[in-house]
């Protein structure tokens, strides 16, 4: 299976199929549909250093080819992650990545802090660009000041592998990157979810309590992939790529278009092994097209 | 153990204008694991770019003999027309068992199963394990016309049954809240599950009564197991829980329906 290793920074990927933070838990709950150690890696649900209760109900929204979110982070902290769910996922077989959030800059910190001891977490996400959240989130993730002040204090209490993720919603994504990269990021990780709407036409009513969410699955995966090879044009760090995969297909599409590896988010909700179903589907690319490794693919988009 | 599978469909009865009984089989005939009264699947829905989703469905019995799931469907459009549009001997796939059970009563306490419209559903299959084991249920069906009560036969054979219409057109008129049996006897255990405003009706008189009371939630829940956190219930004393994990049956004690 060497032919589907990968390398993010130190981190070394059985394969580039990984899940994405906030559709797949702690990834305890797909354990009865699948075997976890056949992924590249987990992504844990976002992180904050406080506890979250999350927006009020209703948080979601259907859309034509996905759906809108406003889950707002919701999470024990830090704090409960380290005593209560890290000791439960430590001997998972895959790599464990936990999603760091945060309001200030101060909160990025000590969520990294209370992190960066645990053997068995090899890496964080940094997310600047939650779409849900009244402060921070986002926030850092729309201009490349805030984003560069984020990772630059980051970086100096974290020494492993720091991967950040971007947001869809700035205009040039590639300089987010770059000011990303810039501040010592090892990784980016790209697309967070595109801020939309649904209104309910009968009673005139938003159908999300926070007004407006963030869309995923499959009918962003378009603007994704764009972006994807726009930032992979622009850096030299590795790219994790995501927004919208669905199968081995798409999977194969955000390596052409650049990606090192890539998340599976909201399709993990519709069929729980679809990630296993990639890894599979990956290996059978490679097959047909004689392609000795997944690296020769990264990028490899023909024009 | 929870598990995606692909079924076959073995029945599809329309039962009324907009009721369909779907029952389904495993497609490989692997026999299905113990289900649990109260429990759910998530029906997947075939090449529609608009229905994105899963739909989440009771379990509305569970028949062992037959390795069968019945599914208790209103069409009301978009997914759920597509759902009850299913002929016999295509596939639908599945995850399932999904979600907790009801609580089982005391010995020789007495039980009311009230539904309205299609939330009858787990109803069925609760008095069902009720009567084998040795309980009396009575139930308590509502809806806004004769057209709304389902299953009426499956029900009589189980026990007593009450019903209600809001245009009387069977049974008592009026709101299940408002049936005579709410008065003139005395129950120990609630069973509900319904539009959400008759079963918050229904826990208030529970509450007033002092009756234990369970409620079946239907939030809407795009995985069905835990990992979106979009169904939540913001439950007393322990904040926004999952519904789909930790319910969707809860006592109404818990919720935060009434003061």
């Amino acid at each position: 299976m060497d032919r589907l290793k990968v390398k993010i920074g130190d981190l070394e990927l059985k394969n580039p199929v990984m899940t994405a933070s906030g559709t797949f838990g702690y990834g305890t709950e797909y354990s009865d549909f699948m075997d976890l150690s056949r992924l590249g890696g987990i992504f844990v649900k976002g992180t904050t250093l406080e506890p979250r209760q999350g927006n009020d109900y209703p948080r979601m929204a259907e859309t034509p080819s996905g759906m809108l979110n406003s889950v707002g982070l919701q999470n024990k902290g830090v704090h409960y992650f380290v005593s209560d769910i890290y000791p439960k996922i430590k001997e998972y077989d895959t790599h464990i990545i936990v999603n760091v959030s945060g309001s200030t800059i101060e909160d990025y910190i000590g969520c990294t802090e209370a992190l960066v001891g645990l053997d068995k977490i090899p890496a964080i996400e940094l997310n600047i660009s939650c779409p849900n959240v009244k402060e921070g989130g986002m926030a850092f993730g729309t201009s490349c000041v805030s984003a560069a002040q984020v990772v630059k204090a980051v970086r100096k209490v974290y020494d492993k592998t720091l991967i950040v993720k971007l947001s869809p919603n700035v205009t040039d994504i590639a300089e987010i990157a770059l000011a990303v990269e810039a501040e010592g990021a090892d990784c980016v990780s790209l697309v967070n979810t595109f801020l939309g709407m649904a209104i309910d036409a009968e009673k005139r009513k938003p159908k999300l309590s926070t007004i407006t969410g963030g869309l995923s699955g499959p009918c962003i995966k378009p603007i994704a992939l764009r972006m994807v090879w726009q930032v992979y044009n622009a850096v030299k760090i590795p790219i994790i790529g995501m927004g919208g995969i669905s199968n081995w297909k798409d999977a194969i599409e955000f390596i052409l278009a650049g990606s090192h590896a890539i998340q599976v988010g909201t399709y993990n909700f519709i069929n729980p092994s679809v990630s296993v179903e990639i890894v599979d589907g990956i290996l059978n690319y490679l097959d047909r097209h004689n392609i000795d490794s997944i690296s020769d693919l990264i990028g490899k988009l023909d024009y | 153990m929870k598990q995606q599978l692909d079924f076959i469909i073995t029945s599809n009865k329309k039962l009324n204008k907009q009721t369909f009984l779907i029952k389904v089989t495993p497609k490989n005939a692997e026999p299905l694991p113990e289900m649990l009264p109260g429990q759910f699947v998530q029906v997947l829905v075939h090449d529609s770019s608009s229905i994105f989703l899963r739909r989440p469905l009771s379990i509305n019995y569970y028949d062992k003999e037959n390795n069968e799931i019945w599914l208790l469907i209103q069409n009301v459009g978009g997914g759920t027309n597509k759902i009850t549009e299913l002929k016999v001997g295509e596939n639908l796939n599945l995850l399932f068992p999904l979600g907790n059970t009801f609580s089982m009563p005391d010995k020789n306490q007495t039980t009311l199963l009230i539904g309205g419209g299609v939330g009858t559903a787990p109803l069925l299959f609760l008095g069902k394990n009720l009567s084998d084991k040795g309980y009396t249920p009575e139930f308590l069906l509502g809806g806004r016309s004769a057209l709304d009560i389902s299953q009426l036969n499956d029900f009589e054979k189980l026990g007593l049954v009450y019903i209600t219409t809001e245009d009387g057109s069977m049974g008592q008129k009026g709101l299940v809240t408002h049936h005579p049996a709410l008065k003139e006897k005395q129950y120990d255990k609630i069973y509900t599950c319904g539009p959400k405003p008759m079963m918050i009706a229904i826990a208030r008189y529970a509450a007033d009564n002092n009756i234990d009371c369970e409620a079946s939630l239907e939030n809407h829940m795009p995985c069905g197991f835990g990992a979106c956190l979009c169904c939540i219930e913001n439950i007393k004393e322990r904040g926004n829980i999952c519904v789909c994990t930790e319910g969707p049956i809860f006592n109404t004690k818990e919720l935060q329906w009434i003061d």
